[in-house]
């Protein structure tokens, strides 16, 4: 699904979050927000989903309007910072959660669940943490869990922000590498929030520099390094990046 | 290198001292009043006390006891989430002033509570009109009893879940929007089992609360035997007429709920803490 972002303007009290933020996500592509902190990534990451609301602009789902929307209704999965897995809920129930909340209509039997959460949690590759609580697990385990509970509503857009934020460099190398693969294989349009250029650089296939409220550019990796719009990316973007 | 200086430094007769000190002062300021209620109340024999309990005065007094915990229960529930989650997950001008307003009863004097009911439905009230338009009796009747009670312990089960829900912070509310939960969905998987001791212990406080609350209900009460006495209302009516062993019969009652809250207490902190450290 593609997603556009139009004339997007935030802020909260006196300070400006986003100032007319336009992009267009195309279907299927990973997209990363790279910027410092504070620059208004994750309250675009938050406007997308419906989380907060811009105070003008609008988002655009497919061509449609989506700006009025409850987030509950945009069909959006979303991995939250520190994950907010359901602390009282084992694995297994923090995944069929967006199954079980559905309108009875809609609602999958208990047999078909079952059957969808543990192909999910196969697919992350936790399927033998099923019946733990989130307390009980490492970060990066943690982290597996949210994604597979954000799938399981089959979404067709996926949020993450900084998804790889509170994880041990190791860990951190190891699961970017395989969000990249997944996201080979599943080729579900998505967006995610980082401050680090070589984890934008590795994973994304666009990055967008935001920086004070304001795209900077919005480019390929190679594009960022090889033609900086401004001072800002070029500084921004260490000399002697690698892709 | 010097030794480090143990963080207890005094001599063991001076730590018995103070540890005996202690027990001592709880010993004679409350564990001997809570013995002398049970053996005032047994003194002439387990027969005189089941008979002081079933007398119909006191059944009358135990069950309307009983009615006003009944109503009062789900009101602070239902109230005492509302405010919990309102002011536990939002922010909005005036808050801090809402905070305080819900400490009131506490600040209050119960019998200033149990006076404001009477001003409010009493001959010159200004509610006595709607009142009375509606055919109810209010003032000197269970109605009023019911309110005077609300009015004193609504805090608890607010006061609990405010900082509770507070600390739950609203990521898991919004993770479960996201995936499509609505308000009530939200209220029911996610924000009231993680509250769940908070709101468990507040219920406790407000029961134990409910029913042994004197003063306000005294005011607005009437004090008419059969129909309008509480428990507590008809232990005063009894030790002043004098019938002490029925008297402290009723009051062991009472008594005992308090015994058993603060054991279900403990229990509920016990579990309180082990739920914080791991699930």
């Amino acid at each position: 699904m593609s997603i556009e972002v139009r004339h997007v303007t935030k802020s909260f009290g006196t300070f400006v979050a986003l100032s007319d933020v336009s992009l267009t996500v195309p279907g299927g592509e990973l997209v990363a927000l790279l910027g410092p902190s504070g620059g208004g990534k994750t309250s675009l990451l938050r406007i997308i989903a419906g989380l907060e609301a811009p105070d003008a602009g609008s988002i655009l789902f497919y061509g449609e309007d989506a700006t009025g929307r409850d987030a509950k209704e945009r069909g959006v999965g979303f991995v939250f910072q520190h994950y907010a897995l359901f602390r009282r809920m084992t694995v297994f129930e923090n995944v069929a959660f967006g199954l079980r909340v559905k309108a009875r209509a809609e609602r999958p039997g208990e047999e078909e669940i079952r059957r969808r959460v543990t192909a999910l949690l196969t697919l992350v590759g936790v399927d033998w943490l099923h019946d733990r609580r989130p307390a009980e697990l490492s970060g990066g385990q943690r982290q597996r869990v949210a994604l597979a509970r954000a799938l399981a509503v089959e979404p067709k857009l996926l949020l993450l922000d900084e998804p790889f934020g509170s994880l041990d460099a190791k860990v951190r190398l190891e699961l970017r590498r395989w969000l990249r693969r997944l996201h080979d294989e599943i080729r579900l349009t998505s967006v995610f929030v980082t401050h680090d250029q070589e984890e934008a650089f590795e994973v994304a296939d666009r990055v967008v520099l935001l920086n004070a409220g304001r795209i900077e550019q919005i480019g390929t990796p190679r594009e960022l390094i090889e033609e900086p719009a401004s001072d800002f990316v070029r500084d921004f973007v260490r000399p002697g990046a690698q892709l | 290198m010097t030794a480090l200086r143990p963080a207890r430094t005094e001599p063991p007769w001076v730590r018995r001292l103070l540890v005996g000190a202690a027990l001592a002062a709880v010993a004679v300021l409350l564990v001997l009043p809570l013995a002398l209620v049970f053996a005032e109340a047994l003194k002439d024999g387990v027969p005189a006390y089941l008979a002081a309990l079933a007398e119909p005065e006191a059944l009358a007094a135990l069950k309307l006891t009983a009615l006003v915990v009944a109503v009062v229960l789900p009101v602070n529930v239902v109230a005492g989430v509302a405010a919990g989650w309102a002011l536990g997950k939002f922010d909005f001008p005036g808050k801090s002033l809402v905070v305080s307003l819900i400490d009131v009863p506490f600040a209050v004097s119960p019998v200033v509570a149990g006076m404001l009911f009477v001003l409010l439905f009493g001959r010159t009230g200004f509610l006595r009109g709607a009142v009375e338009a509606l055919g109810l009796t209010v003032l000197f009747a269970p109605p009023a009893i019911v309110l005077a009670t609300l009015f004193i312990t609504f805090p608890f089960v607010a006061r609990e879940l405010i900082p509770t829900m507070q600390s739950l912070g609203t990521e898991e509310e919004e993770a479960a929007h996201v995936l499509g939960a609505g308000f009530l969905q939200i209220l029911r998987r996610v924000a009231l089992p993680n509250a769940l001791w908070g709101l468990l212990y507040g219920l406790l406080l407000s029961t134990a609360r409910a029913a042994g609350e004197f003063g306000a209900v005294s005011v607005v009460s009437g004090h008419i035997r059969g129909q309008t006495n509480t428990l507590p209302l008809h232990v005063e009516i009894l030790y002043n007429e004098y019938r002490f062993s029925a008297a402290f019969a009723v009051a062991s009652l009472l008594t005992g709920l308090a015994l058993l809250t603060i054991v279900l207490k403990s229990v509920l902190e016990a579990r309180e803490r082990r739920g914080r450290s791991l699930p």
